[in-house]
């Protein structure tokens, strides 16, 4: 899961209030919950609020934690909780629509055909693309949401996403591949866009 | 996308492209791309988009001021002249 993976933190010296070792902790995985923040919530002062809390919760529930999970797997759920409560008392007009019936959640059909994968590098990865990005996954429910920033932006396994959302390996394929599928419908739409605009130049 | 064959194939493009399916759909996925041109074009923006989310992440950074309030409220900031800027 990262270079926070690789360093050993005794949990030990984290019960016992050592000052250093809860610094290593931060250093760790700051980085990490952030992400995680910003890429479910979409704003920086919302993700800072949930990092800030992630590991006042963390360091108060040390002693709860019992070793069955990893730490990392542990502290992601705290973060993701925080994110998903932040989120429903935020936007409680979401919940409805954020849960909708898995047949209204199922597969997205292909509409958008056209191949930009062609699109240079500078296209790809402009400021502009990369905020089109981040807006498309605020446009997903959050159960997919959820699973797909767990994946595909955190990098976690399909079993580091189930114990983190305590959620069947299976649910977390499912709702990856919808999320995939949608967001892949959503770009298709913005650089189909981008290569029609570069072909009517030349 | 109307073919019978590709709203089969549909829930397993997401594993097939990180690697992860059986040989045997995976042969048939093939198979079928190669005379659907669609299935490929769908499955190629597929792939872009999960690679183009990947790289954005590695370009997330926490800011500076951010890390030093973290570790103000968590009274943590002897630590943080120590550490890397």
């Amino acid at each position: 899961m990262g270079k926070a993976e690789e360093i050993t933190l005794s949990i030990q010296a984290l019960r016992s209030g050592d000052r250093a070792e809860y610094a290593r902790l931060v250093d760790a995985y700051y980085q990490l919950v952030y992400r995680l923040a910003l890429k479910m919530l979409g704003n920086p002062q919302d993700a800072e609020d949930i990092l800030q809390e992630t590991f006042i919760k963390v360091f108060r529930n040390i002693d709860k934690f019992d070793g069955r999970s990893s730490l990392s797997t542990w502290i992601y759920r705290i973060a993701t909780n925080e994110a998903l409560m932040f989120l429903r008392k935020k936007h409680p007009e979401l919940v409805s629509i954020d849960q909708p019936t898995e047949t209204e959640e199922g597969e997205q059909e292909p509409l958008q055909i056209v191949d930009w994968c062609c699109l240079p590098e500078s296209e790809l990865m402009s400021a502009e693309a990369k905020a089109h990005l981040d807006e498309a996954v605020m446009r997903l429910p959050l159960r997919l949401r959820a699973v797909f920033v767990l994946r595909d932006i955190q990098g976690l396994s399909t079993r580091e996403s189930s114990e983190v959302l305590d959620i069947s390996e299976m649910a977390v394929k499912t709702r990856l591949s919808r999320a995939r599928l949608r967001l892949r419908e959503e770009l298709s739409d913005y650089f189909g866009d981008r290569l029609g605009e570069r072909k009517s130049l030349l | 996308m109307s073919h019978e064959q590709c709203r089969y194939l549909l829930g397993s493009l997401s594993e097939y492209i990180d690697g992860k399916l059986d040989e045997s759909i995976c042969q048939e996925i093939e198979q079928h791309m190669a005379g659907c041109e669609n299935c490929r074009v769908v499955i190629d923006t597929l792939r872009k988009t999960v690679s183009l989310y990947h790289e954005e992440a590695l370009h997330t950074q926490t800011p500076e001021d951010v890390r030093q309030r973290l570790y103000k409220r968590l009274k943590l900031e002897d630590f943080l002249l120590s550490k890397k800027p």
